[in-house]
């Protein structure tokens, strides 16, 4: 499935991070998974929350730069290696560059959600489709 | 089109040789009639007559607007107030105002600068002049007035103010020309758009846009959104007021008349004189002032002397955009740097409104200067990647610029506090 996935610019200074789930907690943002992504200077923080476009303008009031992006969520299973192994040869096959991913546990017990960002995301989209993999 | 061909083309040693003449006639006026300017070249032992060539002029001393305050109202004049048939004034918000006074001589000269000044930029006889420079001591508006009369131009005098009415003008009178501060241009344009008014309902062809400096990105804005061609202006009132350089369509530059300004940029701290094309300080000489001839004047402003022949066909030298005042140069590692230049290439990179610190500090015997650029909502990428490698080109360009070695560093929105006017640009931590 496709997610709206929350970006946001963050300096990679002592209790920023702190800062901007302070402001989610206060907002009663559900926060379903989250990942940081840090260079020495900076780090650019991916959220999936429950509702992505009011949390955008929380933070953005808020003063931070954040923009919502698209990426592929695909529930995995038992073997989540094996599965994700399959998606990524299926990119690869395709050209398709992936640019991070991450996983969480999803709302299904004993499952678990990888989100992948990728180049070109309608090939993908499609391509998973047409491969009946739990897009 | 010229206006004054003789003089916009004359050949350069034929302009040289003028200067030279005009500028004895002045150190002439100076000394015998302003106790200032007689005091400080006998304090060098120097006499109008030691004036040989063009190059000796510098070794005079620098006129700065210390002196005029200090002359206040009118000790620097070189007439008696008789002889006076205008005077106006800054607004004296920094201190005590500075006082110019113009003679009959000195306003028809002026009239003539301004016509050429107009006509350089553009205009004709057949245009409609909206000038919304203010009317009163500011030198703007009257400026740009005798000039549009001379070349007999329809001028309507507006002046500032009131901009729904500006706008109403502009569409029912059939203005061509607007002439304001470039920031006003702005709010004109966006007061046009919000009165649901389109652009073919204008007649307006050119913008005379100065008294305040703006980058080539609000020139693209403004051509774009009151399709128009927006020229520079420069000027100052203690050189004349408006017109002391104007851009001709070509806008690489804005010629100096040559014939009434002698230009020199300088060092502003050591003083020494700069090639051409290196930036500093411009400092001007009056050549056919009456009342307040001004001998190297400092202006505060910094920008470059362009020597390469414009394709317009006029022969003078011109100065570039203005880059910002001399009060905000730091100096690091021996180099003269402006905040200015750092922000015209944030601009240029595509902010709209630059947010940025200069924090310099010493590390061992050597200066570090990094700067520090707020991440704007436009700048920012989910992509690590991309965010790096605006860093580094922010950093590429701002060294090309500089010509020293700068750290760049992204930081979050909202992280430079924002005053009213002045923001705090420069944070030196240097213990020297
Ligand atoms: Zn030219």
């Amino acid at each position: 499935m496709l997610v709206k996935q929350l970006s946001v610019f963050l300096e990679n200074t002592p209790g920023r991070l702190y800062s901007v789930t302070s402001v989610l907690a206060e907002n009663d943002v559900k926060i379903r998974a989250l990942m940081l992504a840090d260079t020495a200077d900076f780090g650019v923080l991916r959220l999936i929350v429950d509702e992505p476009e009011k949390t955008l303008k929380i933070l953005q009031e808020k003063g931070y730069a954040a923009k919502i992006t698209n990426a592929i969520a695909i529930e995995v299973c038992d073997s989540p290696f094996q599965q994700m192994q399959k998606i990524l040869k299926l990119l690869s096959e395709q050209n398709i560059n992936v640019e991070y991913m991450y996983a969480f546990s999803g709302e299904t017990p004993g499952k678990a959600l990888v989100v992948f960002r990728v180049d070109d995301l309608e090939t993908a989209m499609e391509y998973l489709k047409r491969e009946k993999m739990t897009v | 089109m010229y206006w004054n061909p003789k003089y916009e083309c004359m050949p350069r040693d034929e302009i040289k040789q003028l200067q030279l003449e005009r500028l004895r006639q002045t150190l002439e006026r100076a000394y015998h009639n302003v106790p200032h300017y007689r005091r400080i070249m006998q304090e060098i032992g120097f006499e109008p007559e030691d004036l040989k060539s063009l190059e000796d002029l510098r070794n005079l001393p620098f006129t700065s607007k210390k002196d005029l305050r200090e002359n206040y109202p009118y000790g620097m004049f070189a007439v008696s107030l008789s002889e006076v048939i205008r005077i106006h004034s800054s607004s004296g918000t920094t201190g005590k105002p500075t006082v110019v006074g113009y003679t009959r001589h000195d306003i028809n000269i002026w009239s003539e600068i301004m016509a050429r000044t107009l006509v350089t930029a553009g205009v004709h006889k057949s245009d409609v002049i909206q000038n919304a420079y203010g009317y009163g001591l500011f030198t703007g508006g009257l400026g740009i007035h005798y000039g549009a009369e001379k070349i007999g131009a329809t001028i309507i005098p507006v002046s500032g103010g009131n901009t729904k009415r500006q706008v109403m003008i502009m569409k029912d009178y059939g203005t061509t020309v607007l002439t304001c501060t470039p920031s006003y241009s702005l709010h004109i344009a966006e007061t046009i758009e919000e009165m649901g008014i389109s652009k073919d309902e204008l007649k307006l062809r050119i913008g005379i846009f100065g008294a305040e400096p703006w980058s080539e990105n609000m020139r693209r804005e403004i051509e774009e959104r009151l399709n128009i061609s927006a020229i520079d202006i420069y000027g100052l009132s203690e050189i004349i007021g408006p017109g002391v350089a104007i851009e001709c369509p070509y806008k690489n530059g804005l010629h100096v008349h040559e014939d009434h300004f002698i230009v020199e940029v300088i060092d502003p701290k050591t003083g020494e004189i700069l090639p051409p094309g290196e930036r500093g300080e411009l400092v001007f000489t009056s050549l056919t002032k009456e009342a307040l001839p001004m001998i190297r004047y400092r202006t505060g402003d910094i920008s470059r002397i362009i020597e390469e022949p414009c394709p317009c066909g006029r022969t003078s030298v011109k100065i570039g955009r203005i880059e910002g005042r001399t009060d905000d140069m730091i100096i690091i590692r021996g180099v003269n740097v402006f905040p200015s230049q750092i922000e015209h290439v944030l601009l240029e990179i595509g902010q709209t409104e630059p947010h940025y610190q200069l924090v310099i500090d010493r590390i061992g015997y050597l200066d570090i200067l990094e700067v520090q650029v707020e991440v704007s909502e436009k700048m920012f990428s989910d992509d690590v990647k991309s965010l790096e490698i605006l860093s580094k080109k922010i950093q590429n360009e701002i060294e090309s610029t500089l010509g020293i070695s700068v750290k760049v560093k992204l930081v979050e929105p909202k992280t430079f506090e924002r005053s009213e006017g002045k923001a705090k640009r420069v944070i030196d931590k240097r213990k020297i």
